[in-house]
């Protein structure tokens, strides 16, 4: 029999509002085994934890539970008071009276008799809970980085620096991602080349940073400290190692007309070609949906102008398989399509361009060498009107834009309606905003620099249709605080675009079995106090992937990321979860039901000798479960005909208790 | 009918819930109608939320709108103003308490060329 | 969702993972739900033997309800899709027991959707209410 002690949480107000503490406590009192029950303001504080201590030592407690918040809050800090006072940690069960009976409920004999039954079933579990002891598992030294953009770069550097060797996987050709095609940053207006290209180069040269550019992750197995990954290095028809990056294969190649993403179809590139000047790695890649020699087998000219003999046709995409102890997701963002924002004539008129292309319009190696010109008709713009929030905030339609806030809109557009009066004080520029968000050190200063020093006009409210007429964008928006309807002749429009998860994100979260919200970002495992890691153990996050974020956030988050990383790569060993699927083998019959519903492989099947009472020896054929490779899901536990698979810590008849204990 | 009942008839019979806008003024902006109206799309919804009934009710705005949904098409939060609107002017409509249209008006009315379904929604909006 | 003063009793499997990180979310917005409603964690939707879910209407249950993690999206990788095969069998042997088809029911929920949450179980126990006891099942000799 054990001796349960009961600890109510009061959790301030917010249990205690709802619940009859004392009650809950009283109740359960009575219950088989319980021999101590109290309540207290703050269990989780110092002083509740002592309670819990002195409990376990004076009334010689073998089992605990704790009727407080949710146990993904504190399961581990009750658990831990619980082995400081030499009880084994898994002899504590938390009945969930916050998030799901005080929280949820309103009136007090409702939260207090629901209360008394969330605790009773803890009880009836504990009085089966068994001491278990956890095992421990190999780190494998090595991270693996998944996008190479400013998240990417900066939480391999940082990892590196500690020691540790971590690969980044980019599925472009360079690393360097949207912050390279970038002009200037806010809010010190600093080129992002400048801040961006050094860090690429110090990722190139560090020994114990690997790029695998133009390589995307395939597959991913395994569990924290021990993932194996396999990555996919797409061919790109040119000898990495080989190729000195010195681009007469992109001069002599007669493949012109390939639109060029980096400066996003605004100008063209050859079919051979390395994205930009500073490009990491500067290779050269070959386009093979335009390359001719690799569609029709005629041309081969860059192969014959390379010196270095780089070129090879024949080259095929290769699998790498690598183990890891720790992943960090840093797939980063796009901005949304603008095709469906009709009103806004994107698709009718050249001179209806997104922020990203008007950065790279602006920016000294963008297609224009930095002259702000009308797409259309190469023409100084003279009148410019900025949209803010086109699809952001936007919960009307779900295939046209996006509910949340995309957060570093407002901060771009001051820059861009800056930067363009600085460089052009001969251009009106308007900014319609509905609500100008610049929480941020030195933003609202920005932007109120923006108004007061280069006199943007900031107008609050909306344009709500844009038509093309002849030479010129007729632009009507209203003007909610004089209360007029604006029209204005514009030169160019520039649509400040929500931004997206990019779209490899869903698939590998698939892969990482990491989970996401429903905007398709990557969720945190606790959104205040686990920013960085996911709720899958050895995955973390960084950068806009986990949410709309701006550089000094993304720089910020990539380091916290890394810190984790680091710190779960200088551990040897972890000590791995004890909740494993276990088999009775006195019971277990062999069928290998379990084997085929396992999705680790944790279980295998050896012939093992038994003594039968006669003194005869017969060899049966039994399971055997890895418990470092078990997850503990329990699929193979139900799908024991004989009953021989149990999960520790969820062992059928604990359930059952439970189940006995809500229907009493 | 106080002005909060007259607040909550409008919002039932629109199906709109005024506390989505943002208050962006798009449809405002889009409206092509807006130099014809005292109140604005926009000014429409936020008297509904903050129950300024009587005022909108009276306006002649009303009628000034086209019902082209430009503004359902493009508010980016979906409230649909015109819905409002045209809650506001059945109110009107019905607001007398009285039938404007029993079902004995119509045989006086039925001509060759008024087209059927023109008698049978007449009927159901000027009827209470 | 008491009908004519009777409150139902309906047991919850909700999954570590998604299902009952989204009750908690439930709970953090102060999305209420009727407290007929009794939450049992398991690691998994696929930790649910169908033996509990007997033993829950053996027990007096009125309805059961088994909420995993959204297909794809399942912590353990295929956990949820095990628990969809194994519910459909066994919903459809107790619909042949004569438990109504409604008193069953898998939902996916994932740790984000907190107002599902709220509004599954709200609506499970209406649904649940509005059929009245379940008593075809129920062992007598259990209840003291």
């Amino acid at each position: 029999m054990q001796r349960i002690g009961v600890f109510v949480c009061w959790c301030g107000s917010n249990i205690a509002g709802t619940v009859d503490v004392h009650a809950v406590a009283e109740a359960l009192k009575t219950e088989p085994g319980v021999v101590f029950s109290t309540d207290y303001q703050y269990m989780c504080s110092q002083a509740g934890q002592n309670i819990i201590k002195d409990a376990i030592r004076d009334y010689r407690l073998t089992g605990v539970v704790v009727c407080s918040c949710s146990p993904r809050m504190h399961e581990v800090t009750f658990r831990k008071t619980a082995s400081q006072a030499g009880l084994n940690p898994y002899m504590v069960e938390i009945a969930n009276i916050r998030e799901q009976c005080s929280w949820v409920h309103k009136d007090v004999p409702t939260g207090t008799e629901k209360a008394i039954i969330l605790g009773r079933a803890a009880v009836a579990k504990v009085n089966l809970n068994a001491p278990l002891t956890p095992g421990e598992s190999l780190v494998i030294k090595r991270a693996l980085v998944i996008g190479g953009g400013i998240a990417g770069i900066q939480t391999a550097l940082d990892i590196a620096d500690a020691g540790f060797p971590v690969d980044i996987v980019e599925k472009q050709p360079t690393i360097g991602g949207k912050m390279a095609q970038l002009d200037k940053t806010f809010p010190t207006l600093d080129c992002a080349a400048c801040i961006l290209t050094p860090k690429m180069v110090d990722a190139a040269q560090n020994e114990n940073i690997r790029i695998l550019s133009y390589s995307e992750v395939e597959k991913v197995g395994g569990f924290v400290g021990n993932f194996e990954v396999t990555i996919r290095k797409k061919a790109r028809y040119v000898k990495e190692d080989i190729c000195t990056g010195c681009g007469a294969c992109v001069e002599k190649c007669p493949m012109k007309k390939v639109p060029n993403e980096f400066n996003l179809g605004m100008d063209n590139r050859r079919a051979v070609y390395i994205p930009f000047a500073q490009a990491v790695p500067k290779v050269a890649t070959i386009d093979p949906n335009y390359c001719n020699m690799l569609k029709n087998g005629k041309c081969g000219l860059c192969a014959r102008v390379c010196t270095a003999g780089a070129i090879d046709y024949t080259q095929k995409d290769e699998l790498i398989t690598e183990k890891y102890g720790a992943i960090v997701v840093a797939t980063g963002y796009n901005p949304i399509s603008l095709d469906k924002f009709d009103e806004f004539a994107y698709n009718q008129s050249k001179d209806v361009i997104s922020s990203l292309e008007f950065e790279r319009l602006t920016n000294a190696a963008g297609p224009t060498a930095g002259k702000l010109v009308r797409p259309s008709d190469g023409k100084h713009p003279h009148t410019i009107v900025f949209v803010q929030c086109v699809g952001s905030r936007c919960d009307a339609c779900a295939e046209k834009g996006k509910e949340y806030c995309s957060k570093i809109c407002c901060m771009y557009t001051a820059k861009h309606a800056m930067l363009t009066r600085d460089k052009y004080p001969d251009t009106e520029v308007y900014v319609f905003y509905i609500d100008v968000r610049t929480p941020g050190k030195n933003f609202d200063e920005f932007y109120r620099r923006a108004v007061e020093e280069y006199g943007v006009h900031y107008v609050k409210g909306m344009v709500g249709k844009v038509s093309p007429e002849g030479d010129t964008l007729k632009v009507q928006a209203s003007d909610l605080i004089s209360g007029k309807q604006l029209h204005i002749d514009a030169d160019l429009v520039v649509l400040a675009a929500a931004i997206e998860p990019d779209a490899s994100a869903r698939p590998l979260a698939t892969m990482l079995t990491a989970s996401m919200d429903t905007n398709d970002f990557f969720t945190e495992a606790h959104p205040k106090l686990r920013p960085v890691e996911s709720p899958t153990a050895g995955v973390f996050l960084s950068g806009a992937c986990q949410g709309p974020k701006d550089i000094p956030e993304t720089v910020s988050q990539a380091g916290a990321a890394a810190s984790k990383v680091i710190g779960l790569l200088v551990k040897d060993k972890l000590t791995t979860n004890p909740c494993v699927a276990q088999s009775n083998e006195l019971m277990c019959n062999g069928c290998s039901s379990c084997e085929l519903v396992c999705p680790y492989g944790a279980i295998t099947y050896i012939d093992k000798e038994f003594r039968m009472p006669d003194r005869s020896i017969q060899i049966r054929r039994v399971a055997q479960v890895n418990p470092a490779v078990c997850q503990g899901c329990g699929a193979c536990t139900v799908a024991c005909p004989s009953g021989a698979m149990d999960l520790n810590g969820f062992k059928s008849e604990q359930i059952i208790a439970e189940v006995d204990a809500i229907c009493r | 009918m106080n002005n909060r009942q007259k607040q909550e008839e409008i919002l039932r019979i629109s199906g709109v819930n005024a506390r989505k806008c943002m208050k962006c003024g798009k449809c405002s902006a889009t409206c092509p109608a807006y130099d014809e109206m005292e109140y604005h799309p926009h000014e429409f919804v936020y008297m509904v939320e903050t129950g300024d009934i009587d005022r909108l009710m009276a306006s002649q705005s009303l009628y000034k709108c086209l019902s082209c949904f430009a503004c359902v098409d493009r508010c980016p939060r979906g409230v649909q103003p015109f819905k409002l609107i045209e809650a506001v002017r059945l109110m009107n409509i019905r607001k007398q308490g009285n039938n404007h249209m029993t079902a004995n008006d119509i045989p006086s009315i039925l001509d060759d060329d008024m087209p059927q379904q023109a008698i049978v929604s007449a009927f159901r909006k000027y009827t209470k | 969702m008491p009908v004519n003063g009777y409150k139902p009793l309906i047991v919850a499997f909700c999954c570590n993972w998604c299902s009952y990180a989204g009750a908690d979310l439930a709970g953090n917005n102060r999305l209420n739900y009727p407290a007929d409603v009794k939450i049992i964690r398991v690691p998994c939707s696929c930790r649910v033997n169908p033996m509990f879910v007997l033993r829950a209407f053996q027990r007096g249950a009125d309805g059961v309800i088994i909420c995993g993690c959204h297909p794809g999206d399942c912590h353990y990788t295929s956990g949820n899709y095990f628990t969809r095969r194994r519910m459909a069998l066994l919903f459809s042997m107790l619909d042949y027991l004569g438990i109504e088809r409604e008193r069953t029911r898998v939902e996916w929920v994932s740790a984000a959707e907190g107002a599902k949450f709220a509004a599954t179980m709200n609506d499970f126990a209406e649904t649940v209410a509005s059929l009245g006891e379940n008593k075809r099942l129920e062992d007598l000799r259990c209840k003291k």
